[in-house]
C-alpha cells in the first residue's frame, strides 16, 4: 500500500503542451505513471507523448476516465483550472503552479471542500508513491520503495531529507509535497491519518518551515491520535521576521509562525526533532 | 507589496473610508505651505515603511506653518531608526502633513487572511493604538473577530455585529461599520494580505476617522493592478534585493558573512540554519530557483559576491531538474570572471552529480567540496577560521 497515488492512479495533465507540462509529462510516463490524458483548450485532437489532447477537462473525463490531475498551468489561469478539475469530478488534484493570488485560492479551496475534492498544493513539487507513481517534478530515481511516509512544505529540501533516507536503505511508502503557499490542500493532519491507517508505513518525516500554524497543529493531532514515530525538522530558524523566504507561506508576521514556537509544540506531542537538516535520515534510522 | 501611510490614504479615500485632510512633502517649504493650506494644528509624520515612527520621533504635532517647517527640516534627508528599521535606519524622503484630529476613542481595525481556517478575518478590538500582537498577549478578550465566507462576501450584519461589540454610540457604531465594509471591499479588489487601521478613531465631533493607514499587497496579485505597481517605492527596497528580482532570483540581505546560494527556498532556509549551527552566520538568503539555467547560476554568485561583508561563500546546491553539470560549469564560470578572493564551499547532490563534482574538480580553481550537509557545516567553520588568522 501507499497513500492518495499508486500504479492504478490515471492522470491527467492540465496544460500538457506546454514546456514545463511536456517535458515532465515525458518524465512522469519514464518512471511508470500512468498519463491518460492532457488538457490545453484549442490543441484538442493533438498528443503529446503519445498522450492524447482535449480541449476541456469534460471530454478527457468522458473518454478516459483519469481520477487524478496534475495542474501544469500559468499563475493567472491555475485557479480557474483547478476548478475545472473539481467541477469534472477528478477525486485529486495536484497543483505545482507557483504565485496564484491568495484571494483565488480562499474561494478555490471553499468550492472543493463542497466538492470533497482533494487538492495538493499548489506550489509543490508533487507526490511520489515509490516504484508505483510519480505525479510530480521530483528526480525518481532517489527515492526507493519502503516503509516511510515523508511530508513537507518545500521541494528540493525534501529531496535532501529522501536523499538522506535512501542512502541508508531506507525506503518511502508515499513522500508528498504539500505545497509552500498560505492556503492549501490536504495539510499534514490530513496526511497524517492517512499515514497512520496505511499498512505500509512505519514512520513518519514531517519537514516544516516557519509561517502559520500547520506544524503546531499537526503536533496537537499527533500527541492524540499518532502511533508510529515522526521525525521532524523545522526550516528558518535563522531568517528573520516580518520577510517572506521565497514561498508565499514562510513569513513570520506578529510573532506567530517562529521555528522554535512549532519546534516546542512537535518536540511536546513526541516527535523527534531534529537540530540540522543533516540529521534526518540519522533520526529516521534510530526511530524504525 | 507594501506602499507608504500617504499612498494608502489616498486609495482609503478613494473608497470612501474617511481620513484627514493631508498634502504630503518632500521639502522643508512645501511642508509649510501644505500646513497653511490646512486649517489649525498639523501633524508632520515621516513616510517610511517600517512601523513605529512616532516613538521614534518620526511623529510631530504642530501649531503653525514655520513650526511644520522646522519639524519636516529635522525629519527629512534623515535616518529614522525604528524597532522595524534595524540599527542603520531608513532616510526619510517625504513627509505626510495632515491636520490634527482631536481625538476620543481609539479602535484597532485589522483584516488579513486566516490560515488555520482558510478565510478572511476581521479583527477589531476597542485597545487601539497598541499593536495587535500587544492586545493578543495582554488582553486577548479585547480582540473581536469576524470571518467571511468568499462566495457571499461580507455581509452588512457581520460588519454591523463587529462595531457593536466595540462599546460606541448608535452613530459611532453605524460609522465604524461603515468603515468595515469598505475596507474589506479594498481588501478583496486590491489583492491585500493585510489592511490595518490603527488607530481607527472617534474624533470630538463624534466623527470615525483613519488616522493611520498600513497595507500590504499580495505580490502574487500585483499583476492586475498596475495602478498598484506603480506605488512601488524603489528607495525603499534593499538594492540588492531589487537587482536580484530583476534577474528572477530571490534574494535577501542579511547580517552574517556567509553567501550561499541555493536552489529551493525550503532547502535555502535549513543551508542558513545549517551555517548558524556551524557557529557562523549567514549573509543572505538566496534562492535561484528549482529550475535555474548556467547564467542564473552565474548572476546569483556575482549578486552575492557583491555583498562587501561576505568572507565565504556556500553553494548547496539539490539538482533534481537543475542538472548539477550545468550547475557546476555555472559556478566555474562566475569563479573565473568575478577573481573570487574568498573561499567557496560546494556541496552538490543529485541528477548527473559526478559529472557535475568532475567539472569542478577539472577547473583549475580551489573549490572545498563537501560530500554532505555534515562536511560542508565543518568546511564552512574552518573557512571562517582560516580568514580570521
Amino acid at each position: 500500500m501507499s497513500i492518495l497515488v499508486d500504479e492504478k492512479t490515471r492522470v491527467l495533465v492540465q496544460g500538457i503542451t506546454g514546456r514545463e507540462g511536456s517535458f515532465h509529462t515525458q518524465q512522469m510516463l519514464a518512471y511508470g505513471t500512468n498519463v491518460v490524458a492532457g488538457v490545453t483548450p484549442g490543441k484538442g485532437g493533438q498528443s503529446v507523448h503519445d498522450v492524447p489532447v482535449f480541449d476541456t477537462v469534460a471530454e478527457a473525463v468522458e473518454k478516459t476516465e483519469p481520477n487524478a490531475a496534475m495542474i501544469f498551468v500559468p499563475p493567472r489561469f491555475a485557479a480557474e483550472a483547478i476548478l475545472e478539475a473539481a467541477e469534472g469530478g477528478i477525486e485529486l488534484v495536484i497543483c505545482l503552479t507557483e504565485g496564484i493570488p491568495v484571494n483565488d485560492m480562499v474561494l478555490v479551496r471553499r468550492y472543493l471542500d463542497i466538492h470533497g475534492t482533494k487538492l495538493i498544493g499548489p506550489n509543490t513539487p508533487g507526490i511520489i508513491s515509490p516504484g508505483k507513481a510519480k505525479l510530480g517534478l521530483m528526480a525518481g530515481y532517489i527515492h526507493r520503495q519502503g516503509r516511510v511516509g515523508v511530508m513537507s512544505r518545500s521541494g528540493t529540501l525534501t529531496y535532501e531529507a529522501v536523499n538522506q533516507l535512501s542512502q541508508r536503505e531506507i525506503g518511502q511508502s508515499t513522500c508528498v509535497g504539500i505545497g509552500g503557499d498560505p492556503i492549501i490542500g490536504l495539510s499534514f493532519i490530513d496526511l497524517l491519518k492517512m499515514f497512520e491507517d496505511d499498512e505500509q508505513t512505519d514512520a513518519v518525516v514531517l519537514i516544516g518551515e516557519i509561517g502559520g500554524n500547520a506544524e503546531e497543529e499537526a503536533a496537537s493531532y499527533i500527541a492524540q491520535k499518532i502511533s508510529k514515530p515522526v521525525v521532524s525538522f523545522i526550516a528558518g530558524r535563522t531568517a528573520p521576521p516580518g520577510r517572506r523566504m521565497g514561498h508565499a507561506g514562510a513569513i513570520v508576521t506578529g510573532g506567530t509562525g517562529t521555528a522554535s514556537a512549532k519546534i516546542a509544540a512537535l518536540s511536546e506531542a513526541g516527535v523527534t526533532v531534529v537540530e540540522s537538516p543533516a540529521q534526518i535520515g540519522s533520526a529516521i534510522e534510530s526511530v524504525i | 507589496m507594501k506602499i507608504h501611510e500617504y499612498q494608502a490614504k489616498d486609495l482609503f479615500a478613494s473608497f470612501s473610508i474617511p481620513v484627514p485632510a493631508g498634502r504630503v512633502a518632500s521639502t522643508p517649504r512645501e511642508a509649510s505651505e501644505a500646513a497653511a493650506a490646512l486649517s489649525g494644528p498639523v501633524v508632520v509624520k515621516a513616510q517610511i515603511y517600517a512601523g513605529g515612527r512616532g516613538k521614534a520621533g518620526g511623529v510631530k504635532l504642530v501649531d503653525s506653518p514655520a513650526s511644520a517647517q522646522d519639524a519636516a527640516e529635522r525629519i527629512l534627508n534623515h535616518p529614522l531608526v525604528t524597532h522595524q528599521t534595524g540599527p542603520a535606519g531608513r532616510v526619510v524622503h517625504r513627509v505626510l502633513v495632515e491636520e490634527a484630529t482631536d481625538v476620543k476613542t481609539e479602535i484597532y481595525l485589522g483584516i488579513t487572511i486566516d490560515r488555520a481556517r482558510r478565510l478572511p478575518v476581521i479583527m477589531a478590538s476597542p485597545a487601539g493604538g497598541m499593536e495587535i500582537e500587544q492586545i493578543a498577549k495582554d488582553s486577548p478578550e479585547k480582540i473581536f473577530k469576524e470571518w467571511v465566507s468568499p462566495e457571499i462576501g461580507l455581509r452588512g450584519f457581520q460588519s454591523y455585529r463587529l462595531a457593536h461589540k466595540l462599546g460606541l454610540s448608535a452613530s459611532e457604531t453605524k460609522q465604524v461599520a461603515g468603515v468595515i465594509s469598505n475596507l474589506y471591499r479594498l481588501f478583496v479588489e486590491k489583492d491585500c494580505l493585510l489592511v490595518e487601521i490603527n488607530p481607527l478613531v472617534v474624533d470630538a465631533h463624534d466623527r470615525v476617522i483613519a488616522l493611520d493607514a498600513k497595507i500590504n499587497f499580495d505580490d502574487n496579485g500585483v499583476f492586475r493592478h498596475p495602478e498598484i505597481e506603480k506605488l512601488r517605492d524603489p528607495s525603499e527596497e534593499n538594492k540588492l534585493e531589487l537587482q536580484a528580482k530583476e534577474n528572477n532570483l530571490n534574494y535577501i540581505k542579511l547580517d552574517g558573512n556567509v553567501g550561499c546560494l541555493v536552489n529551493g527556498a525550503g532547502l535555502a532556509m535549513a543551508t542558513m540554519d545549517l551555517i548558524k549551527l556551524a557557529g557562523a552566520a549567514p549573509a543572505n538568503f538566496l534562492d535561484v530557483g528549482g529550475s535555474a539555467n548556467e547564467e542564473m547560476i552565474e548572476r546569483g554568485f556575482s549578486l552575492l559576491l557583491s555583498d562587501p561583508d561576505v568572507r565565504a561563500v556556500f553553494i548547496n546546491i539539490f539538482g533534481g531538474i537543475l542538472r548539477c553539470d550545468i550547475l557546476a560549469r555555472g559556478i566555474v564560470a562566475a569563479v573565473k570572471r568575478l577573481e573570487v578572493k574568498v573561499p567557496v564551499i560546494v556541496r552538490l547532490e543529485g541528477t548527473n552529480v559526478e559529472e557535475g563534482r568532475e567539472i569542478l574538480a577539472q577547473s583549475g580553481l580551489e573549490f572545498l567540496r563537501a560530500r554532505d550537509l555534515d562536511e560542508a557545516a565543518t568546511l564552512i567553520a574552518e573557512a571562517l577560521r582560516g580568514e580570521e588568522k
